[in-house]
């Protein structure tokens, strides 16, 4: 029988036959995980040696402005399962929702994980920090978020966001963003960020993100914006279902129509599908069995930065931002157009009327000329 | 009644290649702007017809692209004339950068604008090629075309293998996102359009008010040019 370590002294593979796994289990998880993370399936043994030597993962997880959905989302991770991450792949130190310690314990916790595992440890970020008045509007603990995020920060290896609350602002952040809420990004400037954005994230991205760092103790490849390509690099339009429906010009006039029974494309109900970054095409949701377009509901890019100023998220052409609702490009660019057209149409005739001379003396040089044609 | 019956010489103004790249600017731009608007806003064409029967809707976004390709080959090649053309079709017109651009502009504004009477009535003041206004707001219509093609190029470059327009990918972390990206694409479309209605409305005027040959130099290459103007001495 081996001797129990401390939890956080354990290599993963060590916390797995602890709990009584036996090693095919073991290699049956690590096979999945590598599935799941998009490896090829020559990367198992890499991945399960890592598993076998590396220590399991601290984890401090923050929570400021937002709704706990991010948080909803992840423990609904079905593959891998949630109790399998936290409990056999990382050590989640600190996370005021999910741990059993509350008030000063909870606190305590923190503090000493973060102090023992000082420069090693992941910081997951669950929504946005406000700004405004000295950052009023969000305190924990007595501290506001500000200041708990720039402590938590300085100590950690890489810090993941998840939500777009975090990663872009989220709700918080939209017009006219009261409190001045900004996203992680803005306030930590000295850390590698992995943004996982979404309302909320899919949970398998979540845990696939989280994954990915404790097995290999690198960022994933990241977009221009910040996000693991893995799981961010194609728009949810090219990985849709209905794209050839897209391609086919067939569209859903309105949501009550015989073309949306039938699963025609949504882009003309304001589908954000083709502009927004994220993997519901191929992962789908609750455990692969659907996603909004599959429902018949279109893309409301809740993974895009500002996706609540886009709105309305049921048309195709979004309103100007500060120019009042209903001032669409397209009726700005309208009134511009006949106002050109209106003040060409007025300075043609303002010309016939000021010009008169030119023009007269244009036409009597003319005419003089035409009565002394010679070869007529 | 004798009259001073004014001589025109004619002036070759506008080469080959500048008369080629404008009508090619102007077919690829209505193509462009129409099928623009269509991906924009597709007409509701639905048949009853299986997805795999029909790809209408492919093909306008093909068009769309490959003759956004054409035009900015086009104008690669128009940056490379403003520095092999002839004196009309260099660089330097469409800069005002010195006291004379800026002394024709104000007549242009003045006479060809507001209207106002030409008092000391001098010939310098009829341009030969573009007048430096016009010329000024075709360099303004130069840098509107770089926002179109580079967020264009962006909104493509992860659909595309190739490099050219990965280049452009910048553009979307500079404005936040595809949305916003997209947005800009499509409200800069206007920009050309209300271009367009100026742009035929005042060579109209132009070749009304003075009656030699604006409209057609574009075809033929020629403007007629006073023989004051003109040294005799050269032929």
């Amino acid at each position: 029988m081996k001797t129990l370590t401390p939890a956080r002294e354990e290599t993963f593979y060590e916390s797995i036959i602890n709990k009584g796994y036996s090693r095919r289990d073991f290699l049956k998880f690590a096979t999945y995980m590598a599935a799941f993370m998009g490896l090829e399936h020559t990367m198992v043994g890499q991945l399960v040696k890592t598993m076998e030597t590396k220590k399991r993962i601290p984890v401090i997880w923050e929570h400021f402005q937002e709704c706990t959905g991010c948080s909803e989302s992840f423990i609904r991770s079905d593959h891998p399962l949630v109790a399998d991450v936290i409990l056999d792949t990382i050590s989640l130190d600190y996370t005021d929702t999910l741990m059993a310690a509350a008030g000063h314990n909870a606190e305590a916790a923190k503090q000493q994980s973060m102090k023992e595992n000082y420069g090693k440890y992941i910081l997951i970020v669950e929504g946005a920090v406000p700004t405004k008045d000295g950052g009023v509007y969000c305190t924990i603990a007595g501290r506001t978020a500000i200041e708990v995020l720039k402590e938590s920060a300085a100590g950690a290896a890489a810090i993941i966001t998840f939500g777009s609350c975090s990663s872009w602002g989220g709700v918080q952040a939209a017009s006219p963003n009261p409190t001045g809420s900004v996203p992680v990004d803005a306030i930590i400037k000295d850390k590698p960020i992995i943004k996982v954005p979404g309302c909320p994230p899919i949970p398998e991205v979540m845990t696939g993100v989280v994954l990915h760092y404790a097995m290999f103790g690198t960022i994933p490849e990241l977009d221009a914006l910040g996000r693991p390509k893995q799981f961010y690099g194609k728009r949810v339009h090219d990985s849709c279902y209905r794209r050839p429906y897209f391609d086919a010009g067939l569209f859903a006039e309105s949501f009550d129509s015989e073309e949306a029974k039938k699963g025609y494309c949504l882009y003309k109900l304001g589908c954000r599908g083709p502009v927004t970054y994220n993997a519901c095409g191929f992962m789908e949701w609750n455990n692969g069995l659907s996603y909004p377009i599959k429902s018949g509901y279109p893309c409301i890019g809740c993974a895009e930065n500002n996706f609540w100023d886009n709105g309305p998220f049921y048309e195709r052409l979004e309103n100007v931002p500060g120019m009042g609702i209903e001032a669409t490009a397209d009726k700005i660019g309208k009134v511009v157009l006949g106002a050109a057209a209106g003040g060409a149409a007025l300075h043609a005739i303002a010309t016939n009327l000021l010009k008169h001379n030119e023009l007269k003396h244009n036409k009597r040089e003319g005419v003089a000329n035409e009565q002394h044609l010679q070869d007529q | 009644m004798a009259i001073a019956i004014p001589q025109f010489k004619r002036v070759y103004v506008w080469e080959l290649a500048v008369r080629f790249f404008h009508w090619l600017t102007v077919f690829s731009m209505i193509a462009l702007i129409i099928t623009g608007f269509v991906i924009a806003n597709p007409p509701a064409i639905n048949s009853h017809a299986e997805a795999v029967q029909s790809y209408w809707f492919g093909y306008v976004r093909l068009i769309h692209f490959a003759t956004a390709y054409i035009l900015i080959a086009n104008v690669l090649f128009r940056i490379y004339w403003a520095f092999a053309g002839n004196r009309f079709a260099r660089w330097d017109v469409f800069l005002p950068l010195n006291r004379k651009a800026w002394a024709n502009i104000l007549h242009v504004l003045r006479v060809d604008i507001l209207l106002m009477k030409d008092k000391k009535h001098r010939l310098s003041n009829i341009s030969i090629g573009h007048n430096r206004l016009a010329a000024f707001a075709y360099f303004i219509m130069f840098l509107i075309f770089i926002v179109q093609a580079a967020t264009g190029l962006a909104l493509i470059a992860d659909n595309s293998s190739w490099w050219f327009p990965k280049m452009f990918k910048w553009v979307v972390p500079l404005l936040g996102g595809d949305i916003a990206v997209r947005y800009v694409h499509h409200l800069f479309t206007w920009l050309f359009l209300i271009f367009i209605t100026v742009h035929v409305y005042l060579v109209l005027y132009h070749d009304y008010v003075e009656a030699r040959g604006e409209a057609s130099s574009m075809i033929s290459g020629y403007k007629f040019v006073r023989s004051e103007r003109i040294d005799n001495n050269t032929e």
